[in-house]
C-alpha cells in the first residue's frame, strides 16, 4: 500500500485547468520530489491532495483511502503541511502556545501542556519562545513552529511547499537538516514541492519533473548526480542549476 | 582603471528604542566599470548600502561618510535638487518586484518615456522612437503592442525588463540592481541576467548587484563583497570564491545543498567561531 | 525584576504574562497620546458621574419647585434651571445614564451582530455573501435617523426601542468593515493552515477571523459612538426616544428649545453635555485607531 497515490488527476481553478493527468505513487516512509517553475501546477498538486484545491477529477488515495473533496479530521491527523512563507502561515495574534495547542483541541487531545513543550524541543525551539508572537521570532524559528504545528497531531505523511525558499541560506540549511531528521526519528513521508534542485538532492529519494501542468519525467534522485534525466526540460534545469543561474 | 564610485567609511544609523543601531558600520569599496556584486543574507546591510548611494534612506535613519564621491561630486553634499538630477539619470536602480516599482495607472511606455523626459528634453515621436528602441534592446518581441500594455498586464518576466528598460533609457553610469531577479523563475532570470549584463557592459556601465545568492553572483559578477551584520568581511574576484577565507563565507558556502548532494546533514554555520573575534 | 520589566520581557513564561504583557503595551501607547487620554478622562467622567449621580446631583431631577423655573446659572443651581424649576446641572447628571445605557446597549448589539454577519459572508463568499451583503446594502442606503425613526414609529416610542432601533441602524457598517478585513484573510496561509488541522468553519470564523476583525470593529464602534449619541439626542428631541419625565439630553434640548432666545440655558447646558462626550469618544477612538490598527504594523 502506498502512502499517496494519484491516477490521472487533473486540477482545476475556476475552470481552468491547471494539472493534467497527474498520476505517481508514493511508498510510505519515502520522500518525492515534485520539481517545476512557477505555473508549472506543483504547488496545486499538494492543494489538491490537501482538499484546498476541490476541483478535481481522477482519484487521490491517501495511505489506501480514497480521499474526498472535503477536509476532515481522520484526514488531518494523517497528512498536514508547512507551507512556504513562514511570515504568512502563523496566525499574526497568537502566540507559540496558542498555535500549538489549537490542532490538539480541535481533535479533543488532552495534554497540551506537556505536548507542546516537547514537541517545541524536538523542532529544536528554545521553552523561552513558547509565549511569543510570531513578529517577536525571526524566520528561521517561524517555520520551526509551522513544522511543529504540522507534527502536532502525529500525521504519517508531510507535504511540504517550498519550506525553505524564503529563508536566508544558512537557516535554510538548519532547516534541511531537522525535516531530514524528524523524517528518520518518526518514519516520516514526505512530498517535497520546490523549484530548488540541491535542496531536492539532499532531501529526497524520488522526484517528478512537472512542466506547464504535465508530469513530464519521474526519476530516482540519483538520476540528478550521474545523468541519468532522459527528457529535454529536466535536463534543462539541471543545466540552468548548475551554471549557478538558479 | 578609473573609478565611478568611491565610497570611504560608510555608516548607516537607525534609532531605536534602545539606542541608534548601525545598520552599515564604516565600509568602504570602490566601483569601476564592472560588475560588483554584495552579496548577505537578511539583515546583512546590502540593501542599505545600495540605497544609502542614492540617498533613499528616509529619516529618521542617518547616513554619514567620509567619502562618496561619483566622478567627482560629493554624493552626500550636494543638495536635494542637484541629487534629483542623479538619480535616474546617472545612478538608477532596479528593485526586487517590479510589480510595486511600476505604477498601474500608466501604460509601459509611457513610463519608460516619462523617465527618459525628466532627463532630457526630446520631441514627442523622438521619445517614442527612443522607448521602442529600448524596449527592443530588452528583448521584448512585440514593442510596439508592449508600449500600449499597463504594468499588471505583463507578465513578472516582462515587467522585470521594463523596469530595466526605464532604468537605463536615461543611460545612467551606475546601475544599482537590488535582488533584480529574485521574484522571477528560473527560466526567465538567465535572460532577464544577460540583458543587464549585456547592456552593463557594452555602454561601459558601473553595475552594483545586491543578492543573496552567492552561486548566481559569483557565476555573474566580476567581483563579490559579502556582507555580514553591516560589514563586509570577505572582498575577493569572483571566479576566487571557492578560496574565500571569513570563516562566514566559507560557512555559507558550506551551507548550501549541491546537486548530487552526498553529505547526510548540511553543515550549519556557527557564529560563535567569529563574532568574539 | 520589576513588575514593569515583567510585562516587557520578550519571553513571558505563562500565558498570563503574556496576555498581560501585551494589554500593557497597549496601554503604554494609548497614554503616550494625548488625544486618547483626554478622550479617556472625558468617557472616564461620564461613566463615574452615572455610577455615583446620586451623590454629585445637587437637586432631584425629576422633581422641581415651580417658584424657581428658568433660573439663570448660580451657586445654588449651577446650570440654571428648567420651565418646571427642576436644576439642569442634576438632570444632566443622571442624563448621562441613560446615554451610557444606550451606548453600551448599542454597542453590545450591534458590534458583534455587524463582526459575526460580515465575518461569515466574507469567509463563505457565494450566495451567503450576497444575500448577506444585498440585505445591508438596504439598511446603509438609507439615512440612520430616518430608519431608527421609522422603526421607533413601528415600535413605539420608549428607550427600549430607540436603542433597538439605533442598534439595528448601524450592525451594517460594522459587517462591512468585518467582511473586507475577512476577504484579505480568507486566502491567507494561516488560515489554510487551521482548516487543514480539521477545524470547523465556525471554528475558524470565531477563534483565528474575528479576533483579527475586532480591533478594526472596536475603533470603528468608539468613534461611532459619537453619531449613536447624536441619533439618540435626535429621536429624543422629536419626542421618540426617552419619554418624558426621563432627563435624556436630546429630549431636554428639545424641551429647551421654546425658550432659547431669553433663557439660553436650558437648551444649550445638555447641547454642551452631548458635545463633550461626543467628542471624548471621537478621540478615544482615534488614539485606538493608532494603537490597534493591524495596518500601522506590530510595532508595540
Amino acid at each position: 500500500m502506498s502512502a499517496i497515490s494519484l491516477t490521472n488527476v487533473s486540477i482545476a481553478y475556476g475552470g481552468n485547468t491547471v494539472v493534467h493527468d497527474a498520476s505517481f505513487e508514493v511508498a510510505p516512509g519515502e520522500s518525492f520530489a515534485l520539481v517545476g517553475e512557477s505555473g508549472s501546477g506543483k504547488s496545486t498538486v499538494l492543494r489538491a491532495i490537501t482538499g484546498l484545491a476541490p476541483e478535481w477529477t481522477g482519484e487521490i488515495a491517501l495511505l489506501g483511502k480514497p480521499r474526498g473533496r472535503t477536509i476532515d479530521r481522520a484526514f488531518a491527523a494523517e497528512c498536514q503541511m508547512v507551507f512556504q512563507d513562514p511570515y504568512g502561515s502563523l496566525h499574526p495574534r497568537q502566540t507559540v502556545d496558542a498555535t500549538l495547542s489549537e490542532p490538539l483541541a480541535i481533535h479533543g487531545i488532552k495534554g497540551a501542556d506537556r505536548r507542546v513543550p516537547e514537541m517545541m524541543a524536538a523542532c529544536g525551539l528554545d521553552p523561552k519562545f513558547r509565549f511569543r508572537l510570531p513578529h517577536q521570532l525571526s524566520g528561521g524559528q517561524r517555520q520551526r513552529v509551522a513544522i511543529a504545528r504540522a507534527l502536532m497531531l502525529e500525521p504519517k505523511v508531510l507535504l511540504l511547499d517550498e519550506p525553505t525558499s524564503a529563508l536566508d541560506v544558512s537557516v535554510q540549511a538548519e532547516i534541511l537538516n531537522l525535516l531530514k531528521r524528524l523524517r528518520r526519528e518518526q518514519g516520516l513521508t514526505y512530498i517535497l514541492v520546490t523549484h530548488d534542485l540541491p535542496v531536492v538532492s539532499f532531501l529526497c529519494d524520488r522526484m517528478a519533473v512537472m512542466k506547464a501542468g504535465r508530469i513530464v519525467e519521474i526519476a530516482p534522485v540519483s538520476a540528478l548526480a550521474d545523468d541519468g534525466l532522459t527528457s529535454d526540460y529536466a535536463r534543462e534545469l539541471v543545466e540552468k542549476s548548475r551554471s549557478g543561474l538558479a | 582603471m578609473s573609478d565611478l564610485l568611491d565610497v570611504k567609511k560608510l555608516r548607516v544609523t537607525f534609532p531605536t528604542a534602545s539606542g541608534p543601531v548601525d545598520v552599515v558600520k564604516d565600509i568602504s569599496f570602490s566601483l569601476g566599470r564592472e560588475r560588483l556584486g554584495i552579496v548577505g543574507e537578511s539583515g546583512s546591510g546590502k540593501t542599505m548600502t545600495g540605497r544609502s548611494i542614492l540617498r533613499l534612506i528616509r529619516p529618521p535613519g542617518k547616513v554619514t561618510a567620509e567619502r562618496m564621491d561619483f566622478e567627482g561630486t560629493e554624493l552626500l553634499a550636494i543638495s536635494e535638487p542637484a541629487m534629483r538630477k542623479v538619480r535616474g539619470a546617472r545612478i538608477s536602480m532596479v528593485m526586487q518586484d517590479p510589480k510595486f516599482s511600476l505604477n498601474p495607472v500608466m501604460t509601459v511606455g509611457e513610463q519608460i518615456g516619462e523617465a527618459l523626459a525628466v532627463h532630457e528634453k526630446l520631441p514627442r515621436r523622438r521619445v517614442k522612437q527612443r522607448v521602442l528602441e529600448m524596449l527592443e534592446a530588452v528583448q521584448i518581441r512585440e514593442p510596439e503592442r508592449v508600449f500600449g500594455l499597463y504594468p499588471h498586464e505583463v507578465s513578472g518576466g516582462m515587467g522585470q525588463r521594463v523596469m530595466i528598460a526605464m532604468m537605463l533609457i536615461p543611460e545612467p553610469s551606475i546601475l544599482i540592481a537590488d535582488e533584480p531577479t529574485s521574484a522571477l523563475d528560473v527560466s526567465v532570470q538567465g535572460e532577464v541576467l544577460s540583458i543587464m549584463n549585456d547592456l552593463v557592459t557594452r555602454k561601459g556601465m558601473g553595475l552594483i548587484f545586491i543578492s543573496h545568492d552567492l552561486h548566481l553572483v559569483s557565476a555573474f559578477c566580476d567581483r563579490i563583497l559579502v556582507m555580514y551584520r553591516g560589514e563586509i568581511v570577505e572582498e575577493c574576484r569572483a571566479d576566487a570564491l571557492h578560496a574565500a577565507t571569513h570563516p562566514y563565507t566559507r560557512g555559507l558556502l558550506a551551507s548550501v545543498p549541491r546537486l548530487g548532494e552526498t553529505r547526510a546533514e548540511l553543515p550549519v554555520l556557527d557564529r560563535s567561531a567569529w563574532e568574539t573575534a | 525584576m520589576t513588575t514593569r520589566e515583567w510585562l516587557l520581557t520578550e519571553s513571558p513564561s505563562s500565558r498570563m504574562q503574556a496576555r498581560l504583557g501585551r494589554s500593557y503595551r497597549v496601554w503604554r501607547a494609548l497614554i503616550r497620546n494625548p488625544l486618547a487620554v483626554v478622550g479617556a478622562i472625558i468617557i472616564l467622567a461620564l461613566v463615574i458621574l452615572a455610577l455615583f449621580a446620586p451623590f454629585f446631583a445637587t437637586h432631584s431631577p425629576y422633581t422641581g419647585q415651580l417658584t424657581q423655573r428658568l433660573l439663570p446659572p448660580s451657586g445654588d443651581y449651577l446650570l440654571g434651571t428648567d420651565e418646571l424649576g427642576r436644576d439642569i446641572w442634576s438632570r444632566i447628571v443622571y442624563g448621562a445614564r441613560i446615554t451610557l445605557v444606550i451606548v453600551l446597549l448599542v454597542g453590545a448589539i450591534a458590534a458583534p451582530l455587524g463582526l459575526f454577519l460580515g465575518a461569515i459572508s466574507g469567509y463563505f463568499g457565494g450566495w451567503t455573501d450576497r444575500i448577506l451583503m444585498g440585505i445591508t446594502d438596504v439598511f446603509l442606503s438609507m439615512p440612520k435617523l430616518i430608519l431608527a425613526l421609522a422603526f421607533v414609529a413601528a415600535l413605539g416610542p420608549g428607550i427600549e426601542n430607540a436603542v433597538i432601533a439605533i442598534a439595528i441602524t448601524s450592525w451594517p457598517a460594522y459587517a462591512r468593515i468585518a467582511r473586507a478585513e475577512t476577504l484579505t484573510l480568507r486566502n491567507s496561509e494561516f488560515i489554510a493552515a487551521v482548516r487543514l488541522q480539521g477545524a470547523s468553519a465556525l471554528r475558524v470564523i470565531l477563534r483565528h477571523i474575528i479576533p483579527l476583525c475586532t480591533s478594526s470593529v472596536i475603533i470603528r464602534v468608539t468613534l461611532d459612538m459619537a453619531g449613536i449619541i447624536l441619533t439618540a439626542a435626535g429621536l429624543g428631541f422629536l419626542g421618540l426616544g426617552a419619554q418624558p419625565p426621563l432627563p435624556e439630553w436630546g429630549a431636554m434640548i428639545s424641551r429647551g428649545r421654546s425658550f432659547i432666545l431669553d433663557q439660553w440655558w436650558v437648551a444649550t447646558m445638555p447641547g454642551f453635555a452631548i458635545v463633550i462626550v461626543s467628542l471624548g469618544f471621537c478621540f478615544l477612538g482615534d488614539g485606538l485607531r493608532d494603537v490597534l490598527d493591524p495596518k500601522s504594523g506590530a510595532k508595540s
